[in-house]
């Protein structure tokens, strides 16, 4: 888990929320780290600067968009493969 | 106090340009909102919006006029002059002196601002046209207007974001009921449709890529639109006096902050200016026919708004006609209130509803009648007009049949 990207998500989560980042363990929840909608924003932005990446995220209804934030974990699989997708194509 | 009569208006929005093709395209449940076009589009996430085409500004203005007016002057300058020959209210020395201007907009001359950052950073130019401030500022729209017919009373702009046209109007009304001015000429004027504008709300992740849909399940944000829509404002004995046709009267005015959020909406907030509006106007929840939504399509507006709108009506909710116009001429921002204003004064004055169209899903949430996709034709006395700002900022407007 301890991968360059990860950590680099995790440093984005932990900011935003004012925690340590050895406090964002994967499997936590974004909810649970006391991230509101305007957090979350500000984190998907942080994200697509930091990769050079463009996450679909549509804050009207995170649930339904195509990208999952649900927990750190997620997040991270959803960037590794935007970042692939931007390298393959 | 005085009764407030509208006796002019003038619209221009992605529906058409003028009063009459605005109203068509809200009877018809005309959709205005298309792919944008404008310099560097394909750099944009969001390429929707309700663009006013076919203004051509050449038609109405010199090259030393434009040198000076941004798109919001121009529009608010070609709906002023609509609304006035409609209205034939004739602004002599005497009623210029007690004329107001209260003209509303959020961002000013946005065009002027994105040409210019273009040109200084971007070209990389130390030169700049010499008008760009007396182009940009906020209040280029209402001193326009007050130099073009002598309007000498208090004139100012209104900046609340999303609400900016119900506050504008709502303190005209009040300036003409209270005596303060004799006349007055509100409304709103906007166009943020340029890259840089449309680049900071794809920003904040509320917007829609495929379509404006308020009230439907299905929504998935707000679509940006532009426009103008200027109301003349005079005591009714005056309008009655000359025989000026009264469009419909003004009653009332609400106005409230939420305290919470500088995004997110407030129920409580929204409701308590709806029954402040109420109020002011001496009217009953059940005398309300329509109501005119702020209604968004962001999943938490339209929610918050639709449990507003039955706390403020209580059981009356359940026989209002809600809809957002929204749907058809795109959020208009600071001009909003205004072209939503038109859409209030077409309902009472020629008794058509405007709907709320893509309406292809209904929320369990939202158990209001939202005038589904088809304009309905019903007599109505009252009616209301909603606008909820971002910064939590609420003014609802309420009005009547002319008698």
């Amino acid at each position: 888990m301890s991968d360059e990207v990860t950590n680099k998500i995790i440093e984005i989560i932990a900011e935003q929320a004012m925690v340590d980042p050895s406090d964002v363990p994967p499997e936590r929840s974004l909810e649970d780290l006391g991230l509101d909608s305007l957090s979350l924003v500000e984190v998907v932005f942080g994200i697509e600067e930091a990769f050079d990446i463009s996450v679909p995220f549509n804050a009207n209804d995170p649930s339904d968009s195509d990208f999952d934030i649900t927990n750190v974990q997620a997040i991270v699989d959803g960037v590794k493969k935007l970042i692939a997708d931007k390298e393959n194509a | 106090m005085h009764r407030v009569a509208v006796t002019g208006l003038g619209v221009i929005s992605a529906l058409g340009v003028g009063r009459e093709a605005h109203f068509d395209g809200l009877a018809e449940g005309r959709n205005g909102i298309r792919q944008l076009e404008m310099r560097d589009v394909e750099r944009l996430m969001i390429q929707i919006g309700a663009q006013v085409k076919g203004f051509d500004e050449t038609a109405y203005f010199g090259r030393q006029e434009l040198a000076l007016f941004d798109r919001v002057t121009q529009f608010a300058l070609v709906a002023a002059a609509e609304a006035f020959e409609q209205s034939g209210l004739e602004i002599t020395d005497d009623l210029g002196l007690q004329t107001a201007t209260i003209i509303a907009t959020a961002m000013g001359g946005l065009h002027t601002q994105d040409e210019n950052y273009r040109t200084v950073y971007q070209d990389q130019k130390n030169r700049v046209h010499p008008f760009i401030i007396p182009r940009l500022m906020a209040n280029a729209p209402v001193s326009q207007v007050s130099m073009k017919y002598g309007l000498k009373g208090p004139a100012y702009s209104v900046a609340t974001a999303c609400a900016s046209s119900n506050h504008a109007i709502g303190q005209a009304f009040n300036l003409v009921r209270s005596g303060a001015a004799r006349a007055a000429v509100t409304g709103g004027t906007e166009s943020v449709l340029v890259f840089g504008g449309v680049k900071a709300w794809e920003g904040l992740r509320v917007m829609s890529k495929d379509g404006c849909r308020p009230f439907s399940k299905t929504r998935n944000g707000m679509v940006l639109g532009e426009g103008c829509a200027i109301l003349i404002l005079e005591r009714m004995e005056d309008a009655v006096a000359r025989g000026a046709t009264v469009l419909a009267e003004i009653c009332g005015v609400g106005a409230t902050a939420d305290a919470s959020d500088i995004v997110a909406p407030d129920a409580d907030g929204a409701s308590r200016a709806m029954i402040l509006a109420l109020a002011d106007a001496g009217m009953r929840a059940d005398e309300v026919g329509y109501i005119n939504a702020h209604g968004t399509a962001t999943a938490m507006n339209d929610r918050t708004e639709a449990a507003a709108i039955r706390q403020a009506l209580g059981p009356a909710a359940d026989d209002v006609m809600v809809s957002s116009t929204k749907s058809m001429h795109g959020h208009a921002i600071g001009a909003a209130g205004a072209l939503e204003a038109a859409a209030v004064l077409m309902a009472l004055q020629k008794g058509v509803i405007a709907p709320t169209i893509n309406y292809d899903e209904p929320d369990p949430e939202i158990t209001l009648d939202v005038v589904p996709n088809q304009a309905r034709e019903a007599k109505i006395g009252a009616a209301l007009s909603n606008a909820f700002a971002f910064g939590g900022l609420n003014a609802v407007l309420a009005f009547r049949a002319a008698d």
